[in-house]
């Protein structure tokens, strides 16, 4: 760091270090326990107080949208896990929405069903991480573990449905993989009585914790106005006050027909986004619980052969089924041209995918809307003049999942 | 609705518009772009969802970028495009609203396009002296080695590995 000049170090901190001999610069990552992911903050201190904060970011930049530009839409499906890894599944979902919003098909009851069933289980999950380890960074371990045992769950889940814990690809254009195996929804319905009262031990030693309050109340506090000139979504928006929920507002996959809450903050600090994210969780488990008593049986996938993959079993004994399995696996399906905007309500906030098609097996362009970029780039803002312990817990909060901030 | 408002306010300003599968996009020459902006914020579309551009390389002007827009309060949409030449500046929005700061940082770092009046305009994802722009049609899926271009003063190589 001491040859700052060679390379371009000036445009972040350190000549500044050299100019001011009172501040010290200290390097917040790139792999630091409190990034979760790698990202860099250079902070600039007088003592403990940030006078400066500067994000760096791209330290996991894989190039996912310039990827998607040559795979299939088909394709594509693997690399959305790796967007939000902490809720692998609702990136599929929105993926898969955007392109069948493109197509123009309406996807089977029972694809709907399962597709909400397992984006509200990924949502407890990612809350489960986002909260408890924004807990374990300001000093309370317990709750972590409280709650990483329901996660577990969830991921057992997940492996049952999908065959994989983290990197889930469960959808497919037109439906999802397959259809739920046995032994998914008794597993599923002890989950809810079990996350349920991990969730009320979870608010039994925090939501009246003293030491809880001191470091988070008060501590990023944002107003509706400037949280949505920043850009906000999702719980972070919500705890500003705002009762913007995608799942309410601009209803998909049949949100509109379940009984739930939004959960709305007033100050917008970590604190009410603790709150909203708990709540959040319970109305999760609502949901969850109606899915699983009016799941009832049918396809799930659509019955398009332009589409859908037949079945194996199909491929090998019908000549119709292995023309259009070639065709599929070769041609791609028949995109129409234009471009289509859609979002999705993911548990850091709307999750956007554009699409443009030229009519081609591939996407012509296809942009990823991270819903933790534009809140991150708050960041500064949120932390300045604050102590740097506040960092921590107002990075915690900020939930930055850095493979989909970076893509 | 508000794509009337625009019409009847800005005469002329809308180049063309579609609406596909119920998105509404409307086409918007550069040198109304600030105007129609601000009657956008006027009219409640106060959050500004997302930046980005897409590079129509045989086309000429060049580049779409590609704003997205949602008014909270009547839950409405609107893609809104400006066309520009390759390195051609667009008007900054970073005024108006703070997240553009970034999405245009982005932009900039992935496509080229400069934003005129940003008030911190650097590449935010790949690093400051990375060679090219990584989301132009133009530029290779490998990156074209970057590593390996010492003293390479083109901007990625020809698309030949170093």
């Amino acid at each position: 760091m001491a040859n700052g000049a060679d390379m371009t170090m000036e445009s972040i901190a350190m000549t500044r270090q050299q100019l001011d001999g009172d501040k010290m610069i200290v390097n917040m990552g790139p792999s630091h326990p409190t990034t979760h992911g790698t990202l860099r903050i250079v902070l600039e201190l007088e003592g403990e107080t940030i006078t400066k904060a500067t994000p760096e970011i791209g330290y996991l930049h894989r190039g996912v949208e310039k990827l998607g530009e040559s795979l299939s839409y088909q394709q594509f499906i693997p690399l959305t896990d790796r967007l939000n890894y902490c809720s692998a599944i609702m990136n599929n979902v929105g993926y898969a929405g955007a392109v069948e919003k493109l197509l123009g098909i309406q996807i089977p009851k029972r694809a709907q069903q399962i597709r909400v069933l397992m984006s509200e289980l990924s949502r407890v999950a990612d809350h489960i991480v986002c909260v408890g380890v924004n807990a374990v960074d300001i000093g309370a371990f317990t709750a972590f573990l409280y709650l990483f045992k329901q996660r577990e769950t969830v991921y057992d889940l997940f492996e049952m449905a999908a065959g994989q814990r983290l990197h889930t690809s469960f959808t497919r254009i037109g439906g999802v993989f397959r259809d739920l195996p046995e032994g998914f929804v008794p597993l599923a319905e002890r989950f809810l009585v079990e996350c349920e009262a991990a969730i009320d031990e979870l608010e039994r030693l925090l939501t009246k914790n003293p030491i809880w309050h001191g470091r988070t109340k008060g501590i990023g506090v944002i107003s509706a106005e400037e949280a949505v000139n920043w850009g906000y979504t999702g719980p972070c928006l919500r705890a500003a006050g705002v009762p913007q929920d995608l799942r309410k507002a601009q209803p998909y996959l049949g949100y509109e027909t379940y009984d739930f809450d939004i959960p709305v903050g007033t100050t917008g600090d970590v604190f009410d986004r603790y709150l909203v994210r708990v709540e959040e969780m319970r109305q999760s488990l609502r949901i969850i619980r109606q899915v699983l008593d009016r799941l009832e049986p049918g396809p799930v996938m659509v019955d398009d052969p332009k589409v859908a993959l037949p079945s194996k079993e199909k491929v090998y004994t019908r000549m119709e089924s292995l023309i259009h399995h070639f065709k599929l696996i070769m041609h791609g399906m028949e995109m129409p041209v234009g471009e289509v905007y859609s979002a999705t309500e993911a548990a850091n906030g709307e999750l956007g995918f554009y699409l443009v098609s030229d009519g081609g097996k591939n996407p012509y362009r296809i942009r990823v809307r991270p819903p933790c970029l534009p809140i991150f780039s708050s960041f500064e803002d949120q932390v300045k003049g604050g102590l740097i312990a506040d960092a921590v817990s107002v990075l915690g909060a900020m939930n930055i999942i850095a493979g989909e901030l970076d893509r | 609705m508000v794509i009337e408002h625009i019409d009847a306010q800005i005469p002329g300003a809308i180049t063309d518009r579609h609406a596909f599968r119920g998105d509404q996009t409307i086409v918007v020459a550069r040198a109304n772009f600030m105007a129609v902006v601000e009657l956008l914020h006027r009219e409640g579309f106060q959050l500004l969802v997302d930046i980005t551009a897409v590079d129509w390389l045989e086309r000429e002007p060049r580049f779409d970028v590609v704003y997205h827009w949602l008014n909270l309060a009547s839950q409405e949409r609107l893609r809104l495009k400006v066309p520009v030449a390759d390195g051609e500046a667009v008007p900054t929005l970073a005024g108006i609203f703070k997240t553009a700061n970034w999405f245009e940082r982005e932009v900039f770092d992935l496509f080229g396009i400069p934003f005129e009046g940003h008030p911190d305009l650097r590449r935010l994802i790949t690093w400051d002296d990375f060679p090219g722009h990584a989301l132009r049609k133009d530029f290779p899926l490998d990156g074209g080695d970057p590593f390996c271009m010492e003293g390479c003063t083109a901007p990625y190589n020809n698309g030949e590995r170093g």
